[in-house]
């Protein structure tokens, strides 16, 4: 491992990782629209497990969205039961012109903002600075002090269960608007049309969220495993 | 290194990769910013770091079901039923 970890790997490589990985998530989610629609159906029918299997599907997404909005975990949870009792009473409603997920979010969006918000949500979405400190870039805006290296010499510490818990940290850190579209597009998977959709925000301004969500999250984890 | 004045610099560049990745960059500055990348270690590794960052976040997983919210939220459904749908 030590020996293996001086050797650079090559772009190409990574780029055929995010190939496959982009091809792997495509079939994915449309593995998981006909799951949800087979399971709308059954709902409609009065399958009370069909219900509680899309609980299950979308409870911890509901969850983490939901909190972003409110003040604590306690209104989230009645945030997320009172969006699952507006599905009951509209599923029959529910036409299949949107996922059912992109419509569930909605529903649970729109309960969450009237029901409380978080400070950090007022954070105006230009207002986030730069990507990268700009002290690190000479006068010419070349860098002063690069990126330093964490892929090649931490495969292992990536993969590793702790990570994930540094990443949901730093995700909780991020101000609240762009912290729902980095959950919403690199956690859940929607698309940036979905996520639009559910946040009702423009393609411009989701596109500045997330941008700013994920620069920040490549910092913080800069800082964490930087110089290993 | 020499750049004319047109040229994308690095702290440029750190500001369109989501707008790349996004394949929301126009011709002209998509092929700029690819130009630059293909001469810049440091700005490859940036990006190559902020795919890692979006690959990283898609790992965060969804928990199943404790048996005290299956219970829950059979109640929630039962009394719907309840009321008479």
């Amino acid at each position: 491992m030590t020996l293996l970890s001086h050797i650079p790997v090559p772009s190409i490589h990574l780029n055929l990782i995010a190939t496959l990985a982009a091809v792997t998530w495509q079939l994915a989610r449309n593995r998981a629209e006909d799951e949800d629609a087979a399971l709308v159906k059954r709902l409609r029918e009065g399958d009370e497990e069909a219900f509680l299997a899309l609980v299950g599907r979308y409870q911890a997404s509901m969850l983490r969205l939901a909190r972003s909005f409110v003040p604590s975990a306690a209104v989230a949870e009645e945030v997320v039961q009172d969006t699952w009792i507006g599905v009951l009473r509209g599923i029959d409603g529910f036409a299949g012109r949107s996922s059912f997920k992109t419509w569930l979010l909605r529903i649970l969006v729109n309960r969450a903002k009237t029901t409380g918000v978080r400070e950090d949500r007022s954070i105006a979405i230009g207002d986030a600075g730069p990507a990268v400190d700009s002290a690190r870039f000479d006068a010419s805006g070349a860098w002063m002090a690069p990126p330093q290296h964490w892929i090649e010499d931490s495969h292992d510490r990536l993969l590793a269960e702790s990570m994930a818990d540094e990443i949901r940290d730093a995700l909780e850190e991020l101000p609240g608007r762009q912290r729902e579209v980095v959950l919403l597009r690199d956690v859940d998977g929607l698309t940036s049309e979905e996520v639009c959709d559910v946040l009702d925000i423009s393609e411009g301004n989701q596109r500045v969220l997330l941008h700013r969500g994920r620069s920040r999250l490549r910092q913080v984890l800069e800082s964490e495993l930087g110089g290993a | 290194m020499f750049r004319r004045r047109e040229e994308l610099v690095c702290q440029q560049i750190v500001e369109l990769v989501t707008n790349y990745l996004e394949g929301a960059l126009p011709g002209p500055e998509r092929r700029g910013f690819e130009a630059h990348i293909s001469g810049c270690e440091h700005c490859t590794e940036y990006l190559e770091q902020m795919r890692m960052t979006i690959l990283l976040s898609g790992r965060l997983r969804t928990s199943d079901l404790t048996p005290a919210m299956r219970q829950e939220f059979s109640a929630l459904y039962s009394s719907w039923r309840a009321e008479g749908r």
